[in-house]
């Protein structure tokens, strides 16, 4: 096995020698022209790209792609196209339909596969491949913090989609981000009241948790809002996300002493939990001498259709649905129904306004610089999308408007109706002091990318 | 010409390291020259090289690399945390953790082997996964992955009056070509080990171990330290993969250590060639722009690349072929990786010496039972006693065409040139 030895002829050497700096001066050659832009991704253009980043596999595929379907439909309002949905009732409004600051709007899309990794790798390939200027969508706490956080440090705003745990603009909150959807504190402060109301201020709750962000916090504000209103809770259990068989979790709350079952899941997990405790025959059983009840604090028309029967009677709250009687509302409806033959999730009604109050806001500024932007968004005050009068306050980047309580319908007409709103609680009994959580924005400079 | 001479070997090196050096410029025409997907390729490239030096040489499949790239992960960004956002100390601390958790899964399971080995790695692997996922969830955050924060305290990084919240190597930071560069440069540094090890007597004792274990058992070897050893480099190869993921990208999650993670190395690595120096890394680039540009294509984009046909048919063609892409992506890759398995089962790399001519094909028969066709490293496989032991006499290339299937003599090049002539 000796190896012929070999020695460097002068000529060898000289060609290692230009090979070896031919080498190193390739990531300068490449370095060097990035930094010509103002800021990331400044549209050069007759087009501006914005990122779509949704689960289309995974536990959340259904929100997602919803998300995705709205999207859409937001972006061929943006360029004039279609009939206009909320653009006709949008107020204060800015936008004419001719795209944003003139320049027509193009979209990109990504799988977030419900997973961090994945999500941000998807990310990144919009902002450095494709050039997007915005990212937005995304149906999972988890990975709409790990996107957000990305979107601070490359300098390009994330309109965050379907995310509700309280870190989303709390602890873990960005300049670069901004959440339309509510909160689970919101979620814990409209529920807490109705929940009393209907059984009673002496219950024994059993929670059952998505081990995430949204699930620890969900968790945490239904049990304040819970034991403020005088219900104990026995025991809270963590469950993995995308587990898919809850039945070991479920069989120990039978024997546990609770009377009421707080399914903090949502999207096919929810589905699947509330089925496997419906089968289980927990809603027949009495327990404490009350009627065993099962609570979904978060839950949307998408989860009522997989969930199917087991869902009448179930309360949680909403942030939209469909069936609201407002003009934004039923201008949306009408052409998402026109467009795709079914009535939008409250998922694809927040991606849709969330684009909307992008392009408005980059209309505002009269530039796509983001930090006019941040600026822009940060204290717009707005109404007619859905949600009547609705603030995007400038302390934590959150959207604050009524929050809806809503319930499993007994006698749905058709696959579409299947919840009631039960109540609407108004914005300013949610609205809560931003410093309860914690966090800071940091930094709204633009950045080069 | 001997293929195995140094000065081949040196080739080799430096046209992997011209090709990573020119990897944005070749690889723009495709869509893929952009840094994020580049420091994947680079990246996993780096965990394929490793995985190969044991399941390439030793033929241990090991279902459970994951484990170690996602203890590099977490390694690293706690060292983000607590000593220095400089990759030096991350990095360290990745190798010597993934190294030590190695020594210990290796140890236990490499007192099985095949299949039973593979299911104990997996095991372990998974054991890994949902303790991050559950009870380790105050070191690793859990679903939510572990960040670097703001707040962390940065001992190092505190006493030097450094801020900054980019990991850097030496002041260069991490992100976009910068950080692609970086770790293009230790994946050819990983590369040039990966071949020293191949070439060397250590190399040569594990490629021994994958022809016959028992034979190696009953001339004297005892077998168990050199898998051990390989077990541990391949793993901390894993650890330093997961430690520049961790840097080029500050988020460790849980999900880089499911069984999903360790079987896309496996896959990798089968892709390009198993037992070959470059398949891998060939596998990895395949695998990543699979995963990366065939799941963003929209119904959307293909219509306007269909522009051209007309309306009745576009639709037919888009409906068709938007079955691959998007979220299909994986459907598409599927059907390659059949495509590969039954017609080139020593992968891609064998696609390419078919292509180049070199039908050379040494005896040499995997705990599977593909045969290993590696140009480079095929020298030192010639000169291993056959595996029956009855030394047979070795023969002309067989004329015209082969069957892959077939295990074939290798032939040295003075005899073919002596048949032709």
């Amino acid at each position: 096995m000796t190896d012929k030895t070999f020695s460097f002829s002068r000529r060898t050497a000289l060609k290692t020698g230009l090979a070896g700096v031919a080498a190193i001066a390739t990531p300068t050659f490449f370095i060097r022209d990035a930094w010509a832009d103002d800021f990331c991704n400044m549209p050069k253009g007759s087009t501006v790209t914005l990122g779509f980043n949704v689960p289309q596999t995974g536990p959340y595929a259904d929100e997602g792609m919803d998300e995705l379907r709205a999207l859409q439909l937001a972006v061929k309002h943006l360029n004039g196209e279609g009939d206009g949905g909320m653009l006709k009732t949008m107020k204060p409004l800015a936008l004419e339909g001719k795209g944003i600051l003139g320049k027509k709007v193009a979209f990109v899309s990504g799988d977030t596969q419900t997973k961090s990794d994945a999500a941000r790798a998807s990310a990144k390939r919009m902002i450095e491949k494709d050039g997007a200027l915005m990212i937005t969508g995304g149906s999972s706490s988890g990975v709409a913090v790990a996107v957000q956080s990305l979107c601070q440090d490359a300098g390009v705003i994330f309109m965050a989609g379907l995310t509700h745990s309280n870190d989303t603009t709390g602890k873990d909150k960005r300049a670069f981000g901004f959440r339309h959807f509510f909160n689970a504190y919101m979620s814990g402060q409209a529920l807490g009241p109705v929940l009393a109301a209907e059984y009673g201020k002496d219950r024994k709750a059993y929670h059952l948790t998505a081990d995430y962000t949204w699930g620890w916090t969900q968790e945490e504000s239904i049990k304040d809002a819970t034991e403020k209103q005088g219900w104990t809770t026995v025991k809270t259990v963590r469950t993995p996300l995308g587990a898919g068989d809850f039945s070991q979790y479920i069989t120990p709350v039978i024997n546990s002493g609770a009377d009421v079952l707080i399914l903090n899941h949502y999207g096919k997990d929810m589905v699947n939990s509330l089925t496997q405790a419906v089968q289980f025959g927990l809603r027949d059983k009495t327990a404490n001498g009350k009627k065993f009840e099962i609570v979904v604090p978060l839950f949307s028309e998408l989860m009522a259709q997989g969930a199917g029967e087991n869902i009448k009677g179930i309360i949680g709250t909403a942030n939209w649905d469909w069936k609201l009687d407002n003009e934004g509302t039923k201008a949306f409806t009408k052409s998402f129904g026109a467009e795709y033959g079914a009535p939008p999730s409250q998922a694809a009604q927040t991606c849709y306004v969330q684009a909307l109050l992008y392009a408005d806001a980059c209309e505002r500024a009269g530039t796509f610089n983001p930090t006019k932007v941040i600026e822009a968004l940060e204290g717009f005050e707005f109404d007619g999308l859905g949600n009547g009068k609705t603030l995007y306050r400038a302390a934590d980047h959150q959207c604050f408007k009524d929050v809806l309580v809503v319930q499993g319908k007994d006698d749905p007409k058709d696959k579409y109706d299947l919840l009631s709103i039960k109540k609407i609680v108004p914005a300013k009994d949610v609205t809560y002091d931003p410093s309860i959580f914690g966090g800071e924005l940091g930094s709204k400079d633009a950045k080069k990318c | 010409m001997k293929p195995t001479t140094k000065l081949a070997d040196l080739i080799l090196l430096l046209c992997f390291a011209a090709a990573v050096a020119a990897g944005p410029v070749i690889l723009a025409p495709i869509g893929a020259g952009y840094p994020d997907l580049l420091d994947k390729f680079v990246i996993y490239g780096i965990f394929a090289v490793g995985f190969n030096i044991l399941f390439g040489l030793t033929g241990y499949l090991s279902f459970g690399h994951a484990a170690f790239l996602g203890v590099g992960s977490y390694a690293a960004v706690w060292s983000f945390k607590l000593i220095s956002m400089d990759l030096l100390p991350a990095v360290l601390a990745s190798v010597v953790l993934s190294g030590l958790l190695a020594l210990v899964i290796g140890f236990v399971s490499l007192r099985r082997s095949g299949i039973y080995f593979s299911i104990l790695t997996l095991a372990f692997a998974q054991m890994c996964y949902n303790m991050a996922y559950s009870v380790l969830t105050p070191i690793t955050n859990g679903e939510t992955g572990l960040r670097v924060l703001r707040d962390d305290p940065r001992v190092l990084d505190a006493a030097l009056g450094r801020t900054g919240f980019t990991p850097s190597l030496a002041g260069l930071e991490m992100t976009g070509w910068t950080g692609y560069y970086v770790s293009g440069a230790i994946l050819v540094i990983a590369f040039a080990i990966s071949i020293a090890i191949f070439r060397s007597p250590f190399g040569m004792t594990l490629r021994a171990i994958k022809s016959n274990q028992k034979r190696m058992g009953y001339t004297g070897y005892n077998t168990r330290p050199f898998l051990l050893t390989a077990f541990v480099i391949s793993g901390m190869y894993a650890g330093l993969a997961g430690s520049l993921l961790a840097a080029t990208d500050p988020l460790a999650g849980a999900e880089r250590m499911q069984w999903t993670a360790s079987g896309e190395v496996v896959l990798m690595t089968i892709l390009g060639g198993a037992g070959t120096l470059l398949g891998p890394v060939l596998g990895t680039g395949l695998i990543k722009y699979f995963e990366n540009i065939f799941s963003a294509y929209n119904a959307h984009q293909l219509d306007v690349t269909f522009s051209f046909l007309p309306d009745g048919v576009r639709e037919w063609v888009v409906h068709g072929l938007g079955l691959f892409v998007g979220e299909g992506w994986a459907l598409t890759l599927g059907l390659l990786f059949m495509g590969v398995v039954i017609f080139l089962p020593g992968g891609i790399m064998e696609g390419i010496m078919r292509l180049g001519r070199l039908k050379r094909t040494p005896i040499v028969k995997s705990l599977g039972d593909s045969p290993q066709r590696d140009v480079i490293g095929e020298r030192a496989i010639d000169e291993m006693p056959p595996e029956d032991g009855s030394a047979p006499a070795r023969k002309e290339a067989p004329k015209g065409e082969t069957h892959a299937g077939e295990p074939q003599k290798p032939v040295k090049s003075s005899e073919m040139k002596a048949a032709t002539s």
